[in-house]
């Protein structure tokens, strides 16, 4: 572990590691300190866990009524103008 | 399906075609429009008129956006339209998002440190975690966290949209767009250790 920075600091910069949105030195200091930190790259590899299985959740879609309204309304804006 | 062809399906009648894109990209403009309405009713609404206006629109789109993004620029000029009255904004939330006491106290050598007895621990193998089960709870734990904190976090992490693209939707400065992506990120990563320890 490096003193220079905590991992209760660390783990408050790991969105800001993971967007490539830290300055230089802070950058630096990230890596310096998962360099030598099991357990804040573990916590690191547990967020992008996270972010892998967020890829795989469903989530709500729009009622079937609102659907059906929908397909309808294409359907008959199809109808008028094709003929 | 390309753009190119997808556009064709669409301009052409397949109502097949029509049908997939509703379900696509229905939830996250759902999102998207929640963030500028007070109400899942008022959402739909939003999400309904702007596909309305997607379908009278269709035949002048020129193909310089992706079809994607033009779409998305349908639904928040609907939602916005909808969503004036709405403009105040709750404070970004503050505070760790991990709890403190799994740290080392000031007086320790190493202040700020995990605890040998706190720090985070393996999770199962993989197939555990894209076990139905598994999805489920987060998803549950998804729809849970703040509306904003939602939207942020389902727009960039399960349907994929770019960070610049989710600010301009949302209004949100890319500072607070990060902050609101790395409070929801982190309640769910503590959701998932909570189930698999």
């Amino acid at each position: 572990v490096t003193a220079d920075l905590a991992c209760r600091d660390l783990v408050e910069l790991v969105t800001a590691h993971l967007e490539g949105a830290l300055p230089g030195p802070d950058a630096a200091a990230v890596q310096a300190h998962l360099a030598q930190c099991p357990a804040c790259r573990r916590y690191l590899d547990q967020v992008r866990t996270t972010i892998t299985v967020l890829g795989r959740v469903d989530v709500q879609g729009l009622p079937a009524d609102v659907r059906a309204r929908l397909l309808d309304a294409f359907a008959r804006r199809h109808g008028r103008g094709a003929g | 399906v390309d753009d190119g062809e997808l556009l064709g399906r669409l301009r052409a009648g397949d109502q097949a075609a029509f049908a997939r894109v509703v379900r696509a990209w229905s939830p996250a403009m759902l999102r998207v429009a929640r963030a500028h309405v007070r109400t899942d009713a008022a959402a739909e609404d939003v999400v309904q008129e702007a596909w309305l206006g997607v379908l009278r629109s269709l035949g002048g789109f020129e193909g310089r956006a992706q079809l994607r993004t033009w779409v998305f620029r349908i639904l928040v000029n609907t939602a916005r339209r909808h969503g004036a009255q709405d403009a105040r904004r709750p404070d970004l939330p503050g505070g760790p998002t991990v709890d403190p006491a799994r740290f080392r106290d000031d007086d320790d050598p190493w202040p700020g440190h995990w605890r040998d007895d706190a720090a985070p621990t393996p999770w199962d193998p993989e197939p555990a975690l894209l076990a139905g089960e598994i999805r489920a709870l987060l998803g549950t734990a998804l729809a849970d966290l703040p509306g904003r904190q939602r939207a942020v976090v389902e727009l960039r992490d399960v349907h994929g949209f770019a960070a610049e693209e989710v600010c301009a939707m949302l209004d949100l400065s890319p500072a607070n767009q990060r902050v609101l992506l790395h409070r929801g990120r982190a309640r769910l990563r503590a959701v998932l250790e909570e189930a698999l320890r």
